[in-house]
């Protein structure tokens, strides 16, 4: 598992990205977080709300949701 | 080096937003005024039509966030935090095609997966579900739309993926390019099928019972009970025009993650080892 083959070839058909815990953690924290901006920018305070249904966060994003194309009212 | 790659796609991803944003504020921040415009003086039509039937009149929404704020200053923080999560998200999925989709050079990698982006993050599903300006979309609807939008947007990349993964094994018994072909056309057959299975906004439950079934969520003139119209519809012109400033947008942004993103990506990827012209060779083993 620690030990893959390093094969020094330059080539880049050789995946770089292996059963690597680390960088499968790192690929994983990456997408949930940027999924999670996502949301907030994007579907908080409309369909679902994280921390209470007060509007600020629809408000404040609420000319880019419709112009990056998100369902808002 | 994955850390490198993704914090250079976070870095493409800031920029193709802020671009996005310029682009914005100068051609879609008039129309989303208009937009905004069109929806106040129906308010005051429709108030004026339920006074006349005795109906109570609801008061005004209280403003949290001025006009100035929402188009200066949020749609601005708003597209460039998106960009850099897109770009961030864009990176993950190059991260894992490297290596994996064939004999490409970083760069022309790159440019692909920003396309695919494009396509699949955005432009299919609004295919279906298209932008919206304010005042076109039902308040009551908001939980449906949303949710169709993501099944769409859902659909949209699994069906990409698949078709990748799929043309990928193809092309090693017919050759890559009747292989991208025939991936392209079952991604677009597939999308398409999900596209009719799905219902148009205007079929919803809460729509039909207020205009009977139409396609879309689009205001209509507004009518007194005599049938004579006392606010038109809304503008087909700032409709149109709002929505290709918001593809126009999107390709900004995603231009703009593939073009930055193309030449950094490459210098890390084969500069730091061996020339490129070594790293054709050995990829085509």
């Amino acid at each position: 598992m620690s030990n893959l083959s390093q094969t020094a070839s330059g080539a880049i058909s050789t995946p770089l990205v292996s059963a690597k815990a680390a960088t499968i953690w790192l690929l994983a924290i990456t997408a949930f977080l940027g999924l999670a901006v996502i949301y907030f920018v994007g579907m908080d305070e409309g369909m679902t709300s994280v921390f209470g249904n007060t509007a600020v966060v629809h408000e404040f994003f609420h000319d880019g949701r419709h112009f990056l194309g998100f369902p808002c009212h | 080096m994955e850390k490198k790659l993704i914090l250079r796609g976070a870095l493409a991803g800031g920029l193709g937003g802020l671009l996005a944003f310029v682009f914005a504020r100068i051609f879609a921040e008039p129309l989303i005024q208009q937009a905004i415009d069109y929806e106040e003086g129906r308010g005051e039509a429709q108030e004026k039509l339920d006074r006349a039937a005795g109906l109570a009149v609801g008061g005004h929404e209280h403003e949290i966030f001025s006009r100035t704020i929402q188009a200066d200053v949020g749609i601005g923080v708003g597209l460039i935090v998106f960009g850099v999560a897109l770009g961030a998200l864009f990176a993950v999925a190059y991260v894992i095609c490297i290596g994996r989709t064939g004999n490409i050079r970083p760069r022309a990698l790159a440019l692909l997966v920003a396309a695919a982006g494009f396509v699949g993050f955005y432009l299919v599903p609004f295919m279906k579900y298209p932008a919206n300006p304010p005042a076109v979309g039902n308040d009551d609807t908001i939980v449906q739309r949303t949710q169709l939008y993501l099944i769409m947007v859902a659909a949209s990349l699994i069906l990409m993926f698949v078709a990748v993964v799929l043309g990928q094994r193809l092309a090693k018994r017919i050759g890559t390019w009747p292989a991208s072909m025939w991936a392209g056309l079952g991604f677009l057959v597939a999308v398409g099928v999900v596209m009719l299975v799905l219902p148009p906004l205007g079929h919803l439950d809460a729509n039909v019972a207020e205009a009977g079934k139409r396609a879309t969520e689009t205001p209509l003139p507004l009518r007194d009970p005599e049938g004579n119209i006392v606010f038109p519809g809304f503008p087909a012109d700032v409709l149109a025009k709002f929505r290709v400033y918001s593809v126009t947008a999107q390709l900004i942004l995603w231009a703009t993650i593939g073009l930055v993103f193309a030449p950094l990506a490459d210098r890390l990827l084969t500069g730091k080892r061996s020339g490129s012209a070594r790293v054709e060779e050995t990829s085509a083993a």
